[in-house]
């Protein structure tokens, strides 16, 4: 078996996720874990042929809670690494490695993947990018080291912090810049390490609709309220 | 407070107290939810009959009217018994989240196993 596993959260991902998954397969040989949130379309059934190993949620949980599945599953069969990626294949596989070698060397506990490191030339949405640089700056203030993309889902763990990431205390909401802050608080170490990122051959976006106003409240409230916890 | 309102408030109190009781033995709803519930039920008809309590703390308050006063006790408690829900609601969804990451799991398991 090998010692790190790729967790990939998808939902309604018909269409992209066996590429995604063929594309991985090219830079890493490991086991790939696809957790399907309740899919209604045939995401299962693409990412079975792809050779991914399915977790089937019985309903639609959300991002992060697939995403905590992913890491209590990959904690229960052992792994001792785990690196998570977007379905849709925005995330390129090349950039594995490089964020596996960092917590794999023990200088950090999660390693992520940035957009905003100079490789690449992601474009955000004028809004988005609005919200990017404010969550930035309290995430950089608070840990007192540079974050420059909270909110990139391209991300290396080991252990320590898979742990921490499958606790009741993880957000599973919308986990983002207050992650990085309970990392800190946590005395978990973090890492940036630059990666190019493809536009999401997705049109609708995670955040949208009403949603990135709710994002913005429950962001500012969770990261407000971390502050203010002891442990 | 007209004898008529009071033998009104009485008899919702009175109701309310007993059905609370009832859904209890009943077994329709946990004692842990019922607390709340027979305060609001016990405060009315406490109330309604010692109308001088009402007044005195009508007084204390600051209201002018003690039917107002105690419109203003009954949302109070309403709107903890609706934070009391949330809390609740809360921690159920944490729960139910947990059962179906653990299902999802185990299934996975089951179904590599054969």
């Amino acid at each position: 078996m090998n010692d790190f596993a790729i967790i990939i959260p998808a939902y309604n991902e018909a269409g992209r996720i066996a590429a995604t998954i063929t594309g991985i397969r090219k830079f890493v040989n490991t086991d790939i874990i696809v957790i399907n949130d309740g899919s209604t379309d045939k995401t299962v059934k693409e990412a079975r042929d792809a050779g991914a190993l399915v977790i089937e949620l019985p309903f639609n949980l959300g991002y992060g809670a697939a995403l905590q599945t992913g890491y209590k599953y990959a904690l229960f069969k052992g792994y001792r690494f785990a690196v998570q990626m977007d379905a849709d294949g925005q995330h390129d596989p090349g950039y594995i490695m490089p964020l596996l070698k960092e917590v794999r060397s023990g200088s950090a506990d999660v390693a992520i993947g940035s957009r905003f490191l100079g490789e690449g030339d992601y474009r955000p949405t004028t809004l988005k990018k609005i919200g990017m640089i404010f969550f930035s700056m309290i995430a950089s203030s608070i840990t007192g080291q540079k974050v420059t993309d909270p909110t990139s889902g391209f991300q290396a763990l080991n252990e320590k912090s898979m742990k921490f990431y499958a606790s009741d205390a993880y957000p599973t909401d919308f986990p983002d810049a207050d992650v990085l802050i309970m990392l800190h608080r946590k005395g978990m170490r973090f890492v940036e390490v630059p990666v190019k990122m493809n536009q999401s051959t997705k049109k609708k976006s995670m955040h949208s609709g009403i949603v990135p106003l709710y994002y913005l409240f429950k962001m500012v409230l969770s990261i407000f309220v971390t502050l203010l916890r002891r442990d | 407070m007209t004898i008529k309102l009071k033998i009104i408030a009485i008899l919702i109190g009175a109701f309310l107290f007993v059905y609370i009781i009832e859904l209890v033995r009943r077994r329709k709803l946990r004692e842990e939810y019922s607390w709340l519930w027979l305060i609001t039920g016990s405060t009315i008809v406490i109330l309604s009959l010692w109308y001088d309590l009402l007044v005195t703390i009508s007084n204390f308050i600051g209201g002018i009217l003690p039917s107002s006063v105690l419109f203003f006790f009954g949302m109070i408690f309403l709107l903890l018994i609706l934070l009391h829900m949330s809390v609740k609601i809360s921690s159920l969804t944490d729960q139910v989240k947990n059962l179906a990451q653990e299902l999802s799991i185990f299934r996975s398991k089951k179904e590599r196993g054969k």
